[in-house]
């Protein structure tokens, strides 16, 4: 794990200033069933390709933003913060 | 001396068959291992063991082949002292020596909450039956005489779980040996022969990448893989890889709980012998064994993010540097020959998926295994074959079936599993 990620506020950092968040999952509405829950809980794509995910910027602006990377290469292509998101 | 220099393979090569009774997806220790013991137990030998790459070339070469017992949980401690027991047999059941050394397995503690983790363990293995205790400064000193137990580290030394059976032995050996033995009761194995897909009967959302994973397996009955060399028909398939699990899953259409993180490992040059027992600090994130030939291994955590990627890196090297350097201070000139990485499937309880799945007939899994893989080769392949053979899940393994996520029974061992090997 060494490679830059563009931060949407601070610009290209290194990714040890960042935190791992995870995979982007929908989250399920309220009052969905169990089943939904623990998908949403347990199962994950884990792809092999680029793929969104949250990532959070410890030692910078301290704020959570979502990043495509490719999860083979590691390679960052696209940063932006939740409000911004399509 | 002819014979002394006679050409004699391993194991030979064959033509992919258009059909099989089982196909195993992925040559490493787990899918030799299962080969291996559904042909000796129950003689299925209609087998073909199915390799992307050459034997061996994922985590059953990756990892730091270090074997031990001390688990945490009741479910887990038994699984892995059998695992540990068969390996103690497993060079004359193989007819290959595979330089096991028993030389004993040290988890350092460093603060008093770790001390009351390992007490915990200590209990827990010695009502299971397993060789394990605490031991303080004075014992630790004795059997390491090599380890800093001085004042000068920051977090000293204060208490170790000694597991006198813990060892190290030749992980490449084992895979051969496995082969070896797969061959001569007529399994074949394929390298070089990529599974591309698996085919089952049932609803059309299977391999759909882009459908939301979901906890609850789709209905069917396997069918066949198709492969780089072509399709085959096999009623049961089964998942023994590493890393990829997730990837060779979803070709079955079945999401896992499962999320891939590199792990990172590194060897110094050859140095004389001074360290006879497999050292690892929970605290520290590092574990240490000198291997026959000198080299110190060293491994460190998985790095914090999902990634495929296996290439090592450099503030993971001087992280493992840094800490070892706090238990052994006078290697501080030692050369790093090689560094490397392997991708664990951490699961979110830190223990493995084996089984059957419910509603997908057919098709079994042996993965998940996240840090801590190839120490339970021979018991996952031997219980997972008796699944296989007798459609009935061995007591053994019941607790870690791929359902415990559904029925909220999770098998949690990461106090035992997360760093310790």
């Amino acid at each position: 794990m060494s490679f830059l990620i563009p931060c949407p506020n601070c610009g290209k950092r290194s990714v040890y200033e960042f935190r791992f968040g995870g995979e982007v999952k929908s989250r399920p509405a309220p009052g969905s069933t169990a089943e939904a829950w623990l998908s949403y809980s347990y199962a994950t794509a884990n792809r092999e390709r680029p793929q969104k995910e949250w990532w959070y910027h410890t030692h910078g602006c301290r704020q959570w933003f979502f990043a495509m990377r490719d999860t083979l290469t590691n390679e960052v292509t696209e940063t932006s913060l939740p409000e911004e998101a399509p | 001396m002819i014979q002394l220099f006679r050409k004699e393979r391993m194991w030979r090569t064959h033509d992919l068959q258009r059909s099989y009774d089982v196909v195993i997806i992925g040559a490493g220790v787990h899918g030799l291992a299962t080969a291996y013991y559904l042909g000796k137990d129950h003689g299925i030998t209609n087998v073909a063991v199915l390799e992307k790459s050459y034997l061996g070339a994922g985590n059953s070469g990756r990892n730091t082949a270090i074997i031990r017992a001390n688990y945490r949980t009741p479910e887990g401690v038994p699984f892995f002292a059998r695992s540990l027991a068969l390996y103690e047999s497993l060079s004359r059941e193989l007819e290959w020596n595979l330089l096991f050394n028993q030389c004993g397995h040290l988890t350092l503690a460093h603060t008093d909450s770790s001390v009351d983790g390992l007490r915990v363990r200590a209990e827990t293995n010695q009502i299971m039956g397993v060789d394990s205790r605490v031991i303080y400064r004075d014992e630790i000193a004795k059997l390491v005489p090599a380890l800093d137990m001085s004042d000068r580290p920051r977090l000293p030394v204060l208490a170790a779980l000694y597991h006198p059976p813990g060892g190290i032995i030749r992980h490449d050996a084992v895979v051969w040996g496995y082969a070896r033995a797969c061959d001569r009761m007529g399994i074949e194995i394929h390298p070089f022969t990529e599974a591309t897909d698996i085919h089952a009967t049932g609803p059309a959302s299977r391999n759909a990448a882009d459908t939301p994973p979901g906890i609850e397996p789709p209905e069917g009955k396997i069918t066949g893989v198709e492969t780089a060399k072509g399709g085959i028909a096999a009623k049961t398939v089964v998942n023994c890889t590493a890393g990829w699990a997730t990837v060779v899953s979803r070709m079955a259409g079945v999401s896992l709980p499962i999320v891939t993180q590199p792990l990172q490992a590194c060897v110094t040059e050859p140095l004389k012998p001074f360290l006879d027992k497999v050292i690892v600090s929970a605290n520290l994130h590092v574990y240490v064994s000198q291997t026959d030939r000198g080299d110190l291994v060293m491994g460190a955590e998985v790095d914090p993010l999902q990634s495929y990627s296996m290439l090592g890196t450099l503030p993971t090297l001087e992280q493992m540097a840094t800490y070892t350097l706090e238990l052994f201070p006078q290697l501080h000139n030692v050369s790093v020959l090689r560094q490397w990485a392997g991708i664990c499937d951490m699961t979110p309880d830190f223990s493995p998926i084996i089984g059957g799945v419910e509603g997908l007939e057919g098709y079994y899994l042996d993965v998940g295994w996240g840090t801590y893989g190839f120490k339970a080769g021979p018991v996952a392949g031997k219980y997972l074959a008796e699944c296989i053979a007798t459609g009935k899940t061995p007591e053994l393994i019941e607790p870690f079936a791929l359902s415990r996520f559904r029925n909220e029974t999770l098998v949690g061992e990461k106090a035992a599993a997360a760093v310790s090997h």
